[in-house]
């Protein structure tokens, strides 16, 4: 398989897993979150409203594109280029 | 494990976004060596492949849940220092878009998942390698143990920055034993998602899998010998 089309297919399956997968995902707090609850420090989170709305397949194919476009515009820059 | 707004107080929140403003520069440096035109466009990948695995939390025991944190998984697929890069845009993405992880938080955020896990996830790997037969078919199982324990780390770590600048005045003991507990059965979510990931790409490409090099070099020098034999 190509390096091209390695990074097609990779992408697409993201945004299945982002897009649709997600739907069946766990609900419940995550580790971190349960155990501040637990513990009595849930209370010190200070919450502010998302640029975006919550995690949804919508937004989160969304995130994927941007966290590719970001992430690879950066490692774009980066490399090394030309002959090697 | 994406750290809010208000758990850690400001001096240490400021410290953590020092510390990880650092190691996003050591990492900016390192990938270079990493990355060229073949492996550039595999990071871009990675860093959307593990932000849309972070939105699958699958649970663990009663009304908690856990999510791939990632950093070992980027570490073997793309090096280290871009592995750093990669979890370190997802976080910054996250926080800026979806709130989640506070703004404060996010030098924390990128300490705990985007450089603890990474250090953690690749110097195990490079352990079971250097110690366990090179052969490539064990790639995939020592990169899931490399995430498995990566993730207690970043556990352990936020004790320690709780216990230097923690908002509540809380038993540190009890809060070593339940980040520990419930991160270790999410390290073994951990295990399982890097050992399946890593095992496909190396079915499909073993050649871009940056932890699976040596062995892959290894392995056609020896096909060559045989020739000329």
């Amino acid at each position: 398989m190509k390096t091209r089309w390695f990074v097609v297919a990779g992408v697409l399956v993201a945004i299945l897993l982002a897009g649709v997968v997600s739907i069946y995902a766990s609900g419940s707090p995550d580790g971190l979150t349960k155990v501040s609850e637990d513990q009595g420090f849930a209370d010190t989170e200070k919450s502010r409203d998302a640029l975006l709305g919550d995690y949804g397949s919508v937004t989160g194919v969304v995130g994927v594109l941007v966290v590719l476009a970001v992430a690879g515009g950066v490692t774009y820059a980066v490399r090394r280029r030309g002959s090697d | 494990m994406h750290v809010p707004d208000g758990f850690l107080d400001a001096p240490t929140s400021t410290a953590t976004a020092v510390v990880a403003i650092g190691c996003v520069g050591v990492a900016l440096v390192g990938a270079r060596k990493e990355l060229d035109d073949k492996t550039a466009p595999m990071a871009g990948l990675v860093a959307a492949f593990i932000f849309a695995v972070q939105m699958l939390n699958f649970p663990v025991g009663a009304g908690t849940s856990g999510h791939l944190m990632g950093g070992a998984l980027a570490a073997v697929l793309v090096g280290p220092f871009t592995g750093v890069l990669c979890v370190s845009v997802v976080l910054l993405v996250q926080c800026l878009l979806f709130a989640d992880g506070g703004i404060t938080a996010l030098g924390t955020n990128i300490l705990l998942m985007g450089v603890a896990t990474v250090v953690v996830g690749w110097l195990v790997f490079k352990l079971l390698q250097t110690t366990m037969p090179k052969r490539l078919a064990l790639v995939p199982a020592q990169a899931g143990i490399a995430a498995f324990a990566s993730v207690p780390a970043a556990a352990l770590l936020f004790v320690g920055l709780y216990a230097v600048g923690g908002a509540a005045d809380i038993s540190m003991d009890t809060l070593l034993t339940a980040m520990l507990g419930v991160h270790v059965l999410i390290g073994i979510g951990e295990g399982v998602i890097t050992f399946l990931a890593i095992g496909a790409v190396v079915a499909v490409r073993p050649d871009l899998v940056y932890g699976a090099r040596r062995v892959l070099a290894r392995r056609e020098l020896e096909i060559r010998s045989e020739v000329t034999a």
